[in-house]
């Protein structure tokens, strides 16, 4: 998934302003940039203007970038703070259901023992699932929406995810955790349903 | 799923199915796991879970017109080479 990271670029050329370079880094790039964007805020449009506004903001910032990052962590920042902006502008009031989760270990919890894993897979790649799959990523919170989309879909390490939102390995891996169990939670709800239906057809 | 144990051992799954989980607390897991189906099938979709969306990325594309305006936005157009045969 993110066999493109490692590519090579001269820092010199992108610095001096050499369009070839920057039109190289945006072929290699585009595409990972635009999928953490369609994936964080579940919208074309809005995944469009992401795409655009990061790479119009690495053109403008590529002079301070200091190299300490690989240029990918550092799109994926630039790209990840621009969603997180557009997710504000979405639903600017809306609180996310699993806030409460961010204090206390979930002791209270319900959880849903249902092992839908047999069901077949057309049934878990239907483009109808794909869907639900997506919604359920835009019913998490915006923080731990981003430690999922990053590290589970983009398949960056904990501490490339880390450096991408300024959080030490230790904070990722507890929303990490929650944002996984929550998915778990959602989609047993809706594979479980999947698993009744089928039964009921036999 | 409902004993008190199980509810504690839930925060370590992620760690878990990752295989980083620190190996005393691992060993208390799989002891636990052995004994108890409902929290196999937790760990088993769990792993789905994460698998089904590892997947889902190799199932987005951008669409053409999507890539011709992000070069023509940052006024690379004449340096869009062909489309990409995905």
């Amino acid at each position: 998934m993110n066999s493109k990271k490692d590519v090579a670029f001269s820092l010199e050329a992108l610095k001096t302003g050499d369009r070839l370079e920057f039109a190289r880094l945006v072929e290699t790039y585009y595409e990972m940039i635009y999928r953490l964007a369609i994936k964080m805020l579940n919208n074309p449009q809005d995944a469009e203007d992401v795409l655009q506004e990061t790479f119009l903001k690495a053109l403008r910032g590529i002079q301070t970038f200091d190299g300490r990052s690989s240029l990918s962590t550092w799109l994926y920042r630039i790209a990840t703070n621009e969603a997180l902006m557009a997710l504000r502008r979405q639903k600017p009031n809306i609180i996310s259901t699993d806030e409460p989760l961010e204090t206390e270990e979930g002791e209270q919890e319900p959880i849903q023992i249902v092992d839908w894993c047999c069901l077949p897979e057309p049934e878990l790649m239907s483009a109808e699932a794909q869907r639900y799959l997506e919604q359920a990523v835009s019913r998490l919170s915006p923080n731990l929406r981003a430690v999922f989309v990053l590290r589970d879909i983009e398949g960056l390490s904990t501490q490339e995810t880390g450096e991408v939102l300024n959080l030490s390995e230790t904070a990722v891996k507890p929303r990490l955790s929650r944002a996984r169990l929550r998915l778990r939670e959602d989609l047993s709800g809706y594979f479980g349903e999947k698993l009744v239906e089928g039964k009921g057809v036999e | 799923m409902t004993s008190q144990k199980c509810r504690h051992l839930l925060g370590a799954l992620s760690e878990y199915i990752d295989g980083t989980l620190e190996e005393q607390l691992c060993t208390q897991l799989e002891r636990h796991l052995a004994d108890c189906p409902d929290c196999r099938i937790v760990v088993d979709t769990l792993n789905m879970t994460v698998s089904l969306y590892k997947q889902s990325a190799d199932l987005t594309s951008v669409p053409e017109e999507v890539r011709q305006r992000l070069f023509r936005c940052l006024n690379l157009e004449d340096l869009l080479g062909n489309p990409k045969t995905s």
